[in-house]
């Protein structure tokens, strides 16, 4: 059985229809790439999967782990192990970023059955987590995302990823923004959680993020609509002749 | 003038009554203050809706009831019915029930030398000459109807003196009851008057503690003058969590001397009309002055804020903090006055009101008002509307944090901005507990893991924990 079977996918924001019928299958342990230009729905397909309220869905159907995605709220998505890195981390000040974190894991382990983690426990993974993403442990007592820097912003949701240890990782445009270095920490922390249970799908306007994930398949996504598909060739494909080309012989296709 | 002969007998009755038997009924200056306050209170009744100080709070509902003071022998609670009502590591806890000191309620286990507290009443009896020194030199009758009518009834409440240099560790915990075992008769209404006196450098807690222990309605009009010598520093907490039917009034009016450092905080979360005013003049060079307060209203909930910051002196910094959180009904009201004397130069006054709605019913009205007559001064305001920021809630649910538990631990980091200026103790402790029960029942009735996000741990450092 796949992890996430979608089918026909139409959804909406205000009124304006941004999806136009999206098939996509992913099975556990693949990464899945879905590139595109700017407003062709990238980041809607990522939202509308982590159950954004703000988004219709008028069409179609989404089998999460053999459950109706559309039955679930944001909060239960999460805790069925959906995880949306998001592409502009949000800043929450007078929440701890430690404290948020534990109190996240706790609410999905309960969910789950399990028992409650206390600081004592959630510390040493903790830290390991941090160690991995390469970061200062002085951030945590902050507040949510406070003053971080951009790139300190988007390494603090794979760290997030990490001790939440999702099934289904929706990396929307982690990228953006992040120079060499910090792609390179942020990839490694990426390809470390990799495994053959867990799947992960990567939104990117860029080829670059992809020599660092390689994705198993690539997805081009024009004006609301999968218009094809392929293995990871396809993204040096597409970082040659550009988008562009995607389009136009599309166009070329329905016309 | 919205005062009726009627009204105004009623309270005749109740101050010649009064008066016969008072705490220090036979001496002529507190007969002189109690009559001149009274007289002031018969000339200009209560205030309406014109008076400019009240135009946003209407007070006729408190007008037109006819109140009564409570019989000393007629209240009868029992020290298990106060349980829950302490403050842990208080040095003393006074227990006022509908006005009147319960010597059986309070205790005084372990007062340090230095210090002195005393029900004020008892106080007058035993040392009139120390009350006098203070008693009515500060709150001013003249520019406030509760003022006066509360002076003309002043005769109980806390008495706390701090001898200079003495440093008094746990809190003082003045607690207020209001409880309404005769319910066939009229409601009750009760004028606390608390005098805080701190030596120079001295430094002291004082909570005032409002409640009910039952839903009966009631008018509590309360005062206090504070006065901080030089260099003393004080912490000021203003309570406010009676039941959904109290009237609840409060000056606060406080005398800072040279480099003293007073803070104040209110927190009002209880009663159906409240105003909390605070006045603090700083009259002395190089004083600091913290008006920190949150109010949180739910239903009808009427809480209206007015400060009044008077810099007398030059090289003295104020900072005015109050955040409302209003939901269904709720009106809330901040006012913020400055005003900076002649003399009062290199004057730093800042001022920040920010509210959050969570109904298209609540209501804030929000007004600054500066007045600056010195020339080289430095006076900032702003005030914020906002609603629960539902990114930020999108953001925390996606984490798996269910919706309730993710607008709960919103409301708190709100609320916590108001924590974060109190110093970390006892009293800071007492009051995160109340206010996280109180943002948990705003929540009610949409899930039961709400509460499970204390806001105790909220900023649960973890590197400490480690």
């Amino acid at each position: 059985m796949s992890l996430l079977e979608i089918k026909n996918l139409h959804a909406s924001v205000e009124g304006h229809e941004i999806l136009k019928g999206i098939d996509l299958t992913i099975n556990a342990g693949e990464v899945h790439s879905i590139m595109g230009p700017n407003g062709s729905g990238k980041s809607t397909l990522a939202q509308v999967l982590s159950r954004h309220p703000a988004y219709e869905v008028t069409a179609g159907q989404a089998v999460y782990n053999g459950k109706d995605l559309w039955e679930m709220k944001p909060e239960e998505a999460a805790c069925e192990g959906i995880f949306l890195a998001f592409q502009y981390p949000v800043e929450i000040p007078g929440i701890g970023n430690a404290y948020f974190l534990r109190s996240a894991l706790n609410a999905i382990r309960k969910y789950k059955g399990e028992d409650e983690m206390d600081a004592m426990d959630f510390l040493p993974m903790f830290r390991e987590k941090l160690k991995l993403l390469e970061m200062d442990d002085k951030l945590m007592s902050r507040s949510v995302n406070e003053g971080f820097s951009g790139g300190e912003k988007k390494r603090n949701e794979i760290l997030q990823m990490a001790v939440l240890e999702p099934r289904l990782a929706i990396l929307d445009e982690t990228d953006s923004g992040l120079d060499i270095d910090a792609l390179k920490i942020v990839a490694k922390g990426v390809n470390a959680l990799r495994n053959k249970d867990r799947a992960m799908l990567v939104v990117t306007h860029y080829q670059r993020l992809l020599n660092y994930i390689v994705p198993d398949f690539v997805h081009v996504l024009v004006d609301g609509r999968i218009v094809r598909s392929g293995g990871k060739e396809l993204a040096l494909e597409l970082e040659e002749k550009g988008y562009v080309y995607e389009h136009e012989a599309r166009q070329a296709m329905l016309a | 003038m919205i005062t009726t002969t009627e009204q105004l007998q009623s309270y005749l009755e109740n101050f010649t009554e009064y008066t016969k038997h008072a705490a220090g009924r036979d001496l002529g200056w507190l007969r002189k203050l109690r009559d001149e306050a009274f007289a002031r209170f018969c000339e200009v009744g209560f205030p309406t809706t014109r008076d400019e100080d009240w135009r946003f709070t209407n007070v006729s509902a408190i007008a037109k009831s006819s109140f009564r003071l409570a019989d000393k022998s007629e209240t009868s609670v029992s020290k298990r019915e106060l349980g829950g009502h302490g403050i842990s590591e208080a040095i003393c806890q006074l227990v006022f029930v509908n006005g009147n000191f319960s010597a059986t309620l309070s205790s005084f286990a372990s007062l340090p030398s230095g210090v002195k507290v005393n029900s004020l009443a008892a106080q007058i009896e035993k040392d009139p000459v120390s009350v006098e020194r203070h008693l009515g030199r500060y709150l001013n009758i003249q520019r406030d109807a509760f003022s006066a009518l509360n002076t003309a009834f002043a005769g109980d409440g806390g008495y706390v003196h701090v001898a200079r240099g003495t440093v008094v560790d746990g809190p003082i915990h003045l607690l207020f009851v209001s409880t309404g075992n005769s319910s066939e008769q009229s409601p009750l209404m009760s004028h606390p008057r608390n005098l805080i006196v701190a030596d120079a450098e001295s430094e002291v807690t004082v909570v005032e503690d409002y409640i009910s222990l039952d839903e009966s309605v009631s008018f509590c009009n309360t005062a206090t003058e504070l006065v901080a010598g030089d260099g003393a520093i004080v912490s000021h907490y203003m309570l406010e969590r009676e039941n959904r039917q109290a009237f609840n009034i409060s000056t606060l009016r406080m005398q800072q001397g040279r480099g003293a450092n007073v803070s104040s905080h209110s927190v009002l979360l209880g009663g159906a009309i409240v105003r909390n005013n605070v006045h603090p003049v700083l009259a002395g060079d190089g004083g600091e002055c913290l008006i920190n307060g949150l109010f949180a209203g739910t239903g009808e909930q009427h809480l209206d804020n007015y400060m009044l910051v008077e810099h007398a002196s030059p090289h003295c910094g104020s900072r005015q903090f109050y955040n409302g959180i209003l939901n269904d009904h709720a009106h809330g009201v901040f006012h913020g006055r400055i005003i900076v004397h002649k003399d009062a130069q290199k004057t730093d006054a800042k001022q920040t009101n920010r509210n959050l709605l969570l109904s298209d019913n609540a209501r804030i009205d929000t007004k600054p008002q500066l007045e600056i007559y010195a020339d080289d001064v430095k006076c900032t305001h702003g005030a914020t509307i906002g609603q629960i920021d539902e990114v930020a809630l999108f953001y925390l649910r996606s984490r798996g944090i269910e919706e309730s538990a993710a607008r709960k631990l919103l409301l708190s980091a709100f609320a916590g901005e108001c924590l974060d200026r109190m110093k970390p103790g006892a009293a800071r402790n007492y009051v995160e507990k109340l206010i996280d029960e109180s943002l948990s029942s705003f929540l009610q009735g949409s899930g039961e893991s709400a509460g499970e996000l204390k806001l105790g741990e909220r900023e649960l450092h973890w590197e400490e924990v480690g």
